[in-house]
């Protein structure tokens, strides 16, 4: 989950990521963030999120993001 | 009969196919007879109002009555401005204060962000200005007095000293550019546009006049979906989309993405990009599944009505190649220019033509910039205009892209002046030096900072004062910014760090 934050926080410093469930649904992050994710969790934690994973319920939150990362690795 | 107005598209297509649909977005459509009524009504609305040749804002939310709106204001005589509220407040003040304009067009969902901007005409909603009676002897007088050479919009790009630039552009030059466009993009009564590009740029003109030309069709996409790939795919085949002219890194992101190895879009007959580089990688992803499809890379600026030159792939493009712009349409010309203005095989593109705008709207100054007399003609007068790109002729004769001279960048199909991201910072409390660096090879923008501030409260304030396009991916904060003997601060080494990393 640290290394995951670290990325979130390197696209925008000023998100409480913790808190926040509305990433996508508030357009905090913007397709170019997301393909950034994308891009960083296979360089940074070696898992692959695959195309139709990439739903905005993956993507609203800190946690909802990192629960699908545990499924792709451990699942 | 020789066409003076893009209205007269409008007019031939509402008499042969008047309930069809010509723009819907995910919930709703308008025929050519509702976008006619409508346009026509909103004319009449601004005729009353006793304005002529005026710019009329356009706040409204992408939809197809948006569309109407800005046809209703070539009706009253005048020239829209579309504004968006993604827009940064900073950079929408300055639009307004620009402009002086008397009347604002809005929706109920943009109604409050409009009341709130302090605008000092009057504002008027969509359904209000719509539903004004037709007043067809106003209009009659307003067409008999409108020629060729009068504006129809007024769209606004980056400046690098961070205020906008408000490009102007006649009915002549859009006429112009829809008639050579549509031929190179084989548009017919049975196209199908997917529109991706915002309405407050000129790129929309690609699918909006084709549409009213020919009795096309045009959908617009919810900007929701260029986050997810899949779903864009199946929207595309939902509506059966056949044609797209959008910028690469909205194609990039789905062959990126790996999806055209589960999905395709089906119906996609002809696909234009343009205004960024497309890695040959992800193109060559998009020509494997769909060997079919035409491929056109576009080129133009702003300052030249939308696109001046178009490549349709032909070949086989390895990793390492760069994908031509080709050469111009049929009524542009466009020569390149070394350092001395003289002729060269590699130079500064310069254009000639119809397709040249009215320049930048109380403007004069930048206008003469970049607007200036032909070197290479001593004769007459004859403007071209100065796109300060470089590019280069291969061996077959295409012309080739290869940079800017400046600190222009392109970035998602944006053009960014860096000067512009460093002038908003640099007016922030307590940023002492600034500057902003890009990365090509990964389409980031990074920027340095020095200054008692911390990253979160300077993205913060970021976010207030530039477009989302132009926010930096990356923000450092420096003790000392690097300087260079002369004491400016040392670019290249910054944008080797940034690309270093």
């Amino acid at each position: 989950m640290e290394e995951l934050l670290e990325i979130l926080e390197e696209l925008h410093s000023d998100v409480d990521y913790e808190t926040c469930t509305t990433l996508v649904d508030d357009r905090i992050i913007d397709s170019f963030d997301i393909v950034t994710i994308v891009a960083e969790v296979d360089e940074r934690l070696g898992v692959m999120i695959p195309a139709e994973e990439i739903i905005p319920d993956n993507f609203n939150s800190a946690a909802s993001l990192w629960a699908l990362i545990d499924r792709l690795q451990n699942g | 009969m020789r066409q003076k107005n893009v209205l007269e598209y409008l007019e031939k297509t509402v008499r042969e196919l008047p309930d069809k649909t010509a723009y819907e977005d995910a919930d709703h459509g308008l025929t050519f007879q509702e976008v006619y009524r409508s346009s026509r009504a909103i004319g009449s609305f601004i005729a009353s109002k006793g304005l002529y040749n005026e710019p009329v804002i356009i706040f409204m939310k992408k939809t197809p009555e948006a569309v109407t709106a800005f046809f209703g204001s070539v009706y009253g005589g005048c020239y829209y401005v579309p504004i968006d509220e993604e827009m940064p407040r900073l950079g929408t003040d300055l639009i307004l204060k620009t402009l002086g304009a008397k009347l604002m067009i809005c929706d109920k969902d943009t109604r409050e962000a409009a009341s709130a901007l302090g605008f000092d005409g009057t504002i008027a909603d969509y359904d209000e200005a719509s539903s004004f009676p037709e007043d067809a002897e106003a209009l009659t007088s307003i067409r008999s007095r409108q020629i060729d050479t009068d504006p129809i919009y007024v769209v606004f790009t980056s400046g690098s000293t961070g205020v906008p630039k408000g490009v102007v552009a006649c009915h002549r030059s859009v006429i112009d550019y829809i008639e050579d466009l549509s031929e190179v993009l084989r548009v017919d009564r049975d196209t199908r546009f997917g529109n991706q590009s915002p309405f407050y740029f000129d790129a929309c003109l690609k699918e909006l006049y084709p549409t009213i030309k020919f009795g096309a069709s045009a959908v617009i996409i919810p900007k929701q979906l260029f986050m997810f790939p899949i779903k864009l795919v199946e929207f595309l085949n939902e509506k059966k989309i056949n044609t797209i002219c959008w910028v690469v890194s909205a194609l990039t992101m789905i062959s990126g993405l790996n999806v055209l190895q589960k999905t395709k879009p089906e119906y996609l007959k002809t696909i234009a990009f343009g205004s960024e580089v497309f890695p040959i990688k992800q193109f060559n992803r998009w020509r494997e599944a769909l060997p079919d499809t035409r491929f056109i890379n576009l080129y133009g600026p702003t300052e030249a009505t939308g696109m001046s030159c178009f490549y349709e792939v032909d070949r086989d493009f390895e990793e390492g190649d760069v994908i031509p712009i080709g050469g111009p349409f049929s009524n542009t010309d466009i020569i390149l220019l070394d350092e001395n203005d003289r002729p060269s095989e590699k130079g500064e593109i310069c254009i000639r033509g119809t397709a040249l705008t009215l320049g930048y709207y109380r403007d004069r100054t930048r206008t003469d910039e970049v607007f200036v007399e032909n070197p290479l003609n001593d004769r007459y007068r004859e403007l071209i205009y100065r796109t300060g790109d470089i590019a280069y002729r291969n061996e077959r004769g295409e012309l080739v892209f290869c940079s800017r001279k400046d600190h222009q960048i392109k970035h998602m199909g944006h053009r960014i002046e860096l000067g512009e991201i460093e002038a908003m910072v640099s007016g922030i409390d307590k940023v002492v030096l600034c500057c902003a660096v890009f990365d090509k090879e990964k389409d980031r923008i990074s920027l340095y900072y020095t200054g008692d501030i911390e990253k979160g409260d300077l993205d913060a304030a970021l976010k207030d004062g530039l477009p989302r396009y132009m926010l930096p991916h990356k923000i450092i904060k420096l003790e000392s910014m690097p300087l260079t003997p002369n004491g400016k601060i040392d670019r290249k080494k910054l944008a080797t760090e940034a690309a270093g990393k």
